[in-house]
């Protein structure tokens, strides 16, 4: 086992509020630059550029993770983080079903799909940026049942955070850990939040200087959600070594 | 003013404690953020929300609230509804938006913060 450092949290261009140098080789550069091992792909309620991103991540040594950043009824948002991309894209079938409106390009943002090279493939015309009609209960029991991770997004953060939105954490809500942003040290969220779920700092980042600014580092055989899940209950051996600002 | 005469004058559904109304009503405060609520809701307001998340309930408990209204006809899930009885919390409901329940509100009966 060895130390992985993780950011499990980044947004790529599909996102509308990202910026377009969000590309999957710009990530995979920058990422490797700050010693990234594990990076979480978690685009607004959309997972349609994992594809390209662990294409890109190929000839490096960093393990890329299919995720969503799902955007609750109440506007919490979630990370759903799979090892599977075809459980990603189950899930993103079903926040599809469960997501109104059409994107404004000029109010939001664009939503290129890429591949590997970052050249655009399509445009996604789904309102990304907005809420899917699912009860947080509900997001966290479909990304659980295909599979996933649950990740309570940025709960330091006011807005489209669970303890924002919702005042407290819903008693017996099956989260399997919560994340801080890089505005929050770790110790100040455990001092300020004391919950039992352990915390994992990401960057959210939508630009590339904000990737790895807050980051976890996990003890592991490998970069794999399998073996993350097990570090958050400290099973076999693996662990959470610490929240650590870049 | 009591929430009973809140409920008759401008016709909301009373969803839950029904035995409850018979409480005073300080004010009115208007927010779906339930951080926000619980920050600067006080004792014996009513408050006005689209949110139907059963963490109102708890909110409303913790803040002595005299009634959450339910704009826009909501409707909460069986949890809240559960939730508010069991905690005696009246859960109203309208079909106006907020802006306009919350102008109803503050001119007609001069419910102020």
């Amino acid at each position: 086992m060895k130390a992985f450092r993780a950011d499990l949290h980044i947004h790529t261009c599909l996102s509308p509020c990202a910026e377009l140098e969000m590309s999957p080789r710009g990530i995979i550069r920058t990422a490797s630059e700050k010693e990234i091992d594990i990076l979480g792909v978690c685009d607004h309620n959309s997972a349609e550029n994992v594809s390209a991103m662990r294409d890109a991540a190929r000839p490096f040594r960093i393990s890329v993770l299919a995720g969503m950043e799902v955007t609750s009824q109440e506007e919490v948002h979630v990370l759903g983080l799979f090892d599977s991309l075809d459980s990603a894209l189950g899930l993103q079938e079903i926040v599809y079903a469960h997501l109104p409106g059409e994107n404004d390009e000029d109010a939001f943002g664009l939503q290129p799909v890429v591949n590997e090279q970052g050249e655009v493939l399509r445009f996604n015309e789904k309102l990304l940026i907005g809420a899917t009609t699912l009860a947080l209960e509900e997001v966290v029991s479909l990304i659980r049942s295909h599979g996933g991770l649950a990740i309570a997004s940025h709960i330091d953060r006011e807005g489209f955070s669970i303890i924002g939105q919702l005042g407290f954490i819903p008693d017996g809500l099956p989260l399997d850990a919560l994340e801080t942003s890089p505005a929050m040290p770790v110790e100040t969220a455990r001092q300020k939040f004391g919950s039992r779920l352990p915390l994992t700092p990401a960057s959210d980042a939508h630009r590339l200087e904000e990737i790895g600014r807050a980051s976890t580092s996990f003890w592991l055989v490998e970069g794999t959600v399998a073996e993350i899940r097990k570090a958050l209950v400290r099973q076999d051996g693996r662990k959470v070594m610490n929240g650590e600002e870049a | 003013m009591k929430v009973k005469e809140i409920v008759d004058k401008f016709d909301f559904k009373v969803l839950t404690a029904p035995d409850r109304l018979d409480v005073e009503v300080s004010g009115g405060y208007a927010s779906d953020l339930l951080s926000d609520v619980m920050a600067n809701s006080r004792p014996g307001n009513i408050w006005i929300t689209l949110q139907t998340h059963q963490n109102i309930i708890a909110v409303a408990k913790l803040r002595s609230l005299a009634a959450i209204v339910l704009v826009n006809n909501r409707t909460p899930d069986a949890e809240t509804l559960k939730s508010a009885e069991a905690e005696h919390v009246p859960l109203l409901s309208t079909g106006d938006p907020a802006f306009k329940i919350s102008g109803k509100l503050y001119v007609r009966l001069g419910l102020k913060d």
